[in-house]
């Protein structure tokens, strides 16, 4: 299982978390601004990888966190 | 054609091939679309000078992590005809590629348990009948002779109020479906490329003209994504970028159950649908997990909820015992519909944003992807399902469809 760092709450499982999407801005290297829009709202890095992410602890202290976590293992790293 | 080691027969009777330096299409991914793509391209158009690259063996991702099920009773009409072909598709496709592939019709029950659900299921119903797939709404009563084992009050808590069925609703053997079509194409010439792993694109200016693998450059007139799970990757070799996340969806199956469970029972409300395997186990699928990720990890949490979920509709599964769990990987699109076609890299098409879709769409993807490389014309059938959409605003939205499957 899952287990992800609140700063406030400490460890806890997975199942006390909203997954909230990938962290990142609209891409700066498109230039024509109705592309980047587009770019912002459908696309995703999807990354194999390790990604940056938001979370939301929703059945804790209800904040949100940023994260890194490695999709191949769905493991946190720090 | 229905003996069991004419499949084994068959499949040692193939000729499997070094690689080529160059072919007119290379199709990367040996699942259920690239293989049926590669089929049709041979068969309708002669197009034989093709390769598909698997990285593993043939179906070893997602189009054999999946729970089989075909049906076309979608919520919005282009999807209601596109599966309503792959269904007809599949009906034939015995006789088509000569192999025995398990396909059998049981028919599919979508429970009600609120107000909101069977209005829900009306409307399906009634679209479905517009397009040409036949959904019928039933009562309690019915939704009982269909399924004796079923309790009608939901173990007290899911109450059924009605439901829809579609009656076409099938399920077939998935590794067989894969073997067919590879069968198929590699008799016509096509090379099977098993455990190559595409590590990159080649390219000539913005267009694409091959792929890197493992053992070589491999160049090609056209190269197809066609992999479950890491489109994303494979895109952004070509700089594209896709609205695909990619998600984990997990199943299950029970030990031997004794009794006749002939049809397929689904259900919005507890995501859950179920139906018996030709072995006689019950097959267990849910919704896929919330967070994405390639990971192929079950988990316990996982068998607790939908376990907990479907003893609630069916009682007798509590006395099963779970035999064997696994974790397919999803692709799922911004819009909970399928991607398929150009991708504005010359060279470079992709079939994907097949999440929990994907196996029943393979004759339909195949047949309509090979007419696109081999006309170089987007077929009318695939035009509502282009990339471009999002770009401009024509969203194939169907999440209710997504639900579960």
């Amino acid at each position: 299982m899952l287990w992800i760092t609140c700063s406030n709450c400490g460890r806890r499982p997975v199942e006390e978390y909203r997954f909230g999407g990938e962290l990142r801005g609209a891409a700066a290297s498109i230039t024509d601004p109705v592309q980047r829009d587009v770019d912002y709202v459908w696309m995703r890095d999807n990354i194999e990888g390790v990604t940056t992410e938001r979370w939301f602890h929703s059945a804790g202290c209800r904040r949100w966190l940023t994260l890194s976590r490695d999709t191949i293992t769905d493991t946190v790293v720090t | 054609m229905k003996d069991s080691n004419d499949f084994v027969e068959r499949r040692a009777r193939l000729r499997w091939h070094e690689p080529k330096d160059a072919y007119d299409v290379v199709i990367i991914g040996g699942g259920g679309h690239g293989l049926a793509t590669a089929y049709y391209l041979a068969e309708r158009h002669g197009i034989t000078n093709v390769a598909v690259i698997e990285a593993g063996y043939i179906g070893s991702g997602n189009s054999g992590r999946n729970t089989t099920i075909i049906r076309a009773n979608y919520g919005i009409p282009e999807a209601v005809r596109f599966y309503q072909h792959s269904l007809d598709l599949y009906q034939t496709l015995e006789d088509d590629l000569d192999c025995w592939i398990m396909y059998e019709t049981k028919g599919i029950a979508w429970l009600a348990h609120t107000e909101t659900q069977m209005r829900a299921e009306r409307a399906r119903s009634l679209l479905n009948l517009a397009c040409g797939a036949e959904t019928l709404m039933i009562t309690p009563r019915e939704a009982k002779e269909l399924c004796p084992q079923l309790d009608l009050s939901g173990g007290g808590r899911y109450p059924v109020l009605g439901g829809s069925y579609h009656p076409a609703a099938a399920t077939a053997r998935h590794d067989r479906v894969v073997w067919a079509y590879a069968g198929g194409a590699m008799r016509l010439g096509v090379h099977v490329l098993q455990h190559t792993k595409v590590t990159g694109l080649l390219r000539e200016g913005s267009r694409v003209t091959g792929v890197e693998t493992a053992a070589g450059p491999i160049s090609a007139g056209v190269v197809l994504g066609a992999v479950g799970g890491s489109v994303s990757t494979i895109a952004a070799h070509a700089g594209v970028r896709l609205p695909i996340r990619t998600h984990p969806l997990q199943a299950f199956v029970t030990n031997e159950y004794g009794g006749n469970f002939p049809g397929i029972v689904s259900d919005t409300e507890l995501l859950c649908y179920v139906s018996q395997t030709e072995r006689g186990q019950m097959l267990i699928g849910a919704e896929y997990d919330a967070q994405p990720s390639y990971s192929q990890r079950s988990s316990f949490s996982f068998l607790q909820h939908t376990a907990a979920k479907v003893t609630h509709l069916l009682h007798f599964m509590r006395d099963l015992r779970i035999l064997r769990q696994w974790t397919g990987i999803c692709d799922i699109s911004a819009d909970f519909s399928p991607i398929m076609g150009v991708t504005g890299v010359d060279g470079f098409l992709v079939t994907t944003g097949w999440g929990t879709w994907g196996f029943k769409a393979i004759p339909a993807g195949g047949e309509q992807m090979a007419q696109l490389i081999a006309t170089g014309r987007t077929p009318p059938m695939l035009e509502p399902f282009r990339l471009d959409r999002f770009a401009s605003d024509h969203t194939m939205s169907d999440p209710g469809s997504a639900g579960t499957h």
